[in-house]
């Protein structure tokens, strides 16, 4: 699902977000990224959904080369990858149900279809209630199920999230780790970047750690 | 690899013509509810583009109303076609008979010897000095109006030099000299109304543009998160070009708005100065070629101020 070979980024002005990365993640795996602020998990992720470009090395994903990939066809690629940000990224003049529905929307889908796939979505987040409420006037926890939702919506097989409970209290934590869980069972691949370190020890699941942008630990793959 | 159905590309939902009218209607509705949400905001800009566009438009009807007024002159001229001295009257209205079924003419009014000395006795006052005349010495004289194909300044120079080599004819007179003058000046001021159209329509170009760039700015965050999930730049260019095709769209119906009223407030002076001169003139309004021109130029207008901005400035965004 996920191949990085050797890879490396450079940011403008020398700082270095990787040096060197190489692993292997299977279809339908759980795994975490882990490491110290700075050492480099969002960039990581970012080379995954294409947010940024890798500046050596090779990075397959789905089978697809995106060193290769052409700037125009990196939409297409995105809707194939859910993306989770800690700070949700929400559009906050739209409701819960718009929002979870951009992904569908965004890929010319019909009306009927696009209701009925976000309220199951919503569904599955537990919250079928708020869909005409404003994003503002959730709950973090709850926004957060908001962005977890619109990832999913659209089924993509592969999802990624940057400290989805990085605001979270212990319990709400639990709760989102729980929904990834189920997520994973039904088959998607996930790739979560957390510092919570006493999180993801409960859960036994593949973990990865960085540091200074070298991969320095890789617990493997868990069967 | 083997572990997963999710192994596959999924390939991009084909083009359904259904769902793209859908959307474009969506959109356009989507772009249209914004702009009323702020309808002060939107009456501002709306407003300078209608006044922009009003100026040039509103000259051009009334150029085209000069022209109809100077035509209308134009068909109305007459030639006056003098006789010999030795002609008689007799003569004289048997030459009308003969002109009056000339392909060219319209219609022949013969004013004899007798009359136009009657004519000028009544007023010059020379009466008395006249009555010592034993011969009347005035000319017969041939008022002849063209047909009005045959009417324009050019074609009536032909007649014009046509009569003159009639044996009977001492002297043709056309006096379209200022007729000429009159075009000369309509077509001077064409241009000139041509020249203000470009420029204003530049600047409205320049209104749309920077509203649109505005407009951008305010809507990074959305533009961002879109283009996060996968939207295509031509996705997210829908809805900015959807705003200027309707700025430029109410800026149109703003400007025939202004046209119309301000036509209607002179129309009543004019009708009363044509009155004074003895003519029926009308003053035209917006037709309805000139009504549809300005409405899709102005739509148009907006579309491509928005284009340009949106190629300026949309790119310029990306995810982080
Ligand atoms: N846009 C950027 N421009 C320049 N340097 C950057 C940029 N983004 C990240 N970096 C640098 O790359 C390195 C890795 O950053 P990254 O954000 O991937 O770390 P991280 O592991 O996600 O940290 P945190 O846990 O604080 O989110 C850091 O040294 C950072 O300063
Ligand atoms: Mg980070």
């Amino acid at each position: 699902m996920i191949h990085f070979d050797n890879v490396s980024k450079r940011y403008p002005g020398g700082h270095t977000g990787l040096a060197g990365v190489s692993f292997r993640i299977e279809p339908g795996e759980m795994v975490f990224l882990t490491g110290h602020s700075g050492a480099g998990k969002s960039t990581l992720l970012k080379l995954i959904g294409l947010l940024e470009r890798s500046s050596g090395g090779q990075v397959h994903v789905n089978d697809r080369n995106l060193t290769r990939l052409k700037n125009s066809q990196i939409p297409y690629h995105r809707r194939e990858v859910g993306m989770i940000f800690q700070d949700h990224r929400l559009l906050n003049d739209r409701t819960v149900f718009d929002n979870v529905a951009l992904p569908l929307v965004v890929s010319g889908m019909g009306y009927k279809e696009i209701s009925r796939r976000v309220h199951a979505a919503l569904d599955k987040v537990g919250l079928l209630n708020k869909e005409k409420a404003a994003p503002i006037t959730l709950s973090g926890g709850e926004q957060q199920r908001v962005g977890i939702a619109r990832a999913v919506v659209s089924k993509p097989p592969l999802v990624l999230a940057d400290e989805p409970t990085g605001n979270l209290d212990p319990k709400l934590s639990q709760e989102i780790m729980e929904l990834f869980g189920w997520f994973n069972q039904v088959g998607v691949t996930l790739l979560i970047a957390t510092h919570d370190l006493d999180l993801i020890s409960r859960m036994d699941k593949r973990i990865l750690t960085l540091s200074n942008g070298q991969l320095v630990q890789d617990t493997g793959e868990t069967q | 690899m083997s572990k997963s159905r999710n192994n596959t590309m999924r390939r991009r939902p084909g083009f359904r013509p259904d769902i793209w009218l859908q959307r474009h209607l969506q959109v356009a509705l989507a772009s249209l509810g914004r702009l009323t949400n702020a309808p002060l905001g939107t009456l501002m800009t709306t407003a300078v583009i209608g006044i922009a566009l009003a100026l040039p438009i509103g000259l051009h009807v009334l150029l085209n109303n000069l022209q109809n007024v100077s035509g209308g002159w134009e068909s109305g001229a007459s030639i006056s076609l003098f006789l010999k001295q030795e002609i008689s009257d007799k003569q004289a209205t048997a030459l009308s008979k003969k002109l009056r079924l000339h392909q060219r003419i319209e219609s022949i009014q013969v004013i004899s010897k007798a009359s136009a000395m009657a004519e000028f006795r009544r007023l010059s006052g020379f009466g008395d000095a006249l009555e010592a005349l034993d011969s009347n010495p005035l000319p017969a004289l041939l008022v002849i109006l063209p047909k009005s194909k045959y009417s324009t300044p050019e074609t009536a120079q032909l007649l014009v030099r046509e009569l003159g080599l009639l044996p009977e004819a001492d002297i043709v007179q056309l006096d379209l000299q200022w007729v000429r003058r009159l075009q000369a000046i309509t077509e001077i001021a064409q241009r000139a109304v041509l020249v203000l159209a470009t420029l204003l329509g530049l600047a409205v170009l320049l209104i749309i543009g920077n509203t649109i760039r505005l407009e951008i700015q305010n809507r990074h965050a959305e533009i961002e998160i879109t283009k996060l999930i996968g939207a295509t730049n031509g996705f997210i260019r829908r809805p900015f070009l959807y705003t200027g095709l309707w700025y430029g769209l109410f800026g149109g119906i703003i400007a025939w708005l202004l046209v119309a009223i301000s036509i209607l407030l002179i129309s009543g002076p004019v009708a009363q100065l044509a009155m004074l001169y003895q003519s029926a003139f009308d003053l035209s309004s917006l037709d309805i070629t000139t009504t549809l021109l300005l409405l899709t130029g102005s739509a148009g207008l907006g579309l491509l101020g928005s284009w340009i901005a949106v190629g300026r400035h949309l790119s310029a965004i990306e995810p982080s």
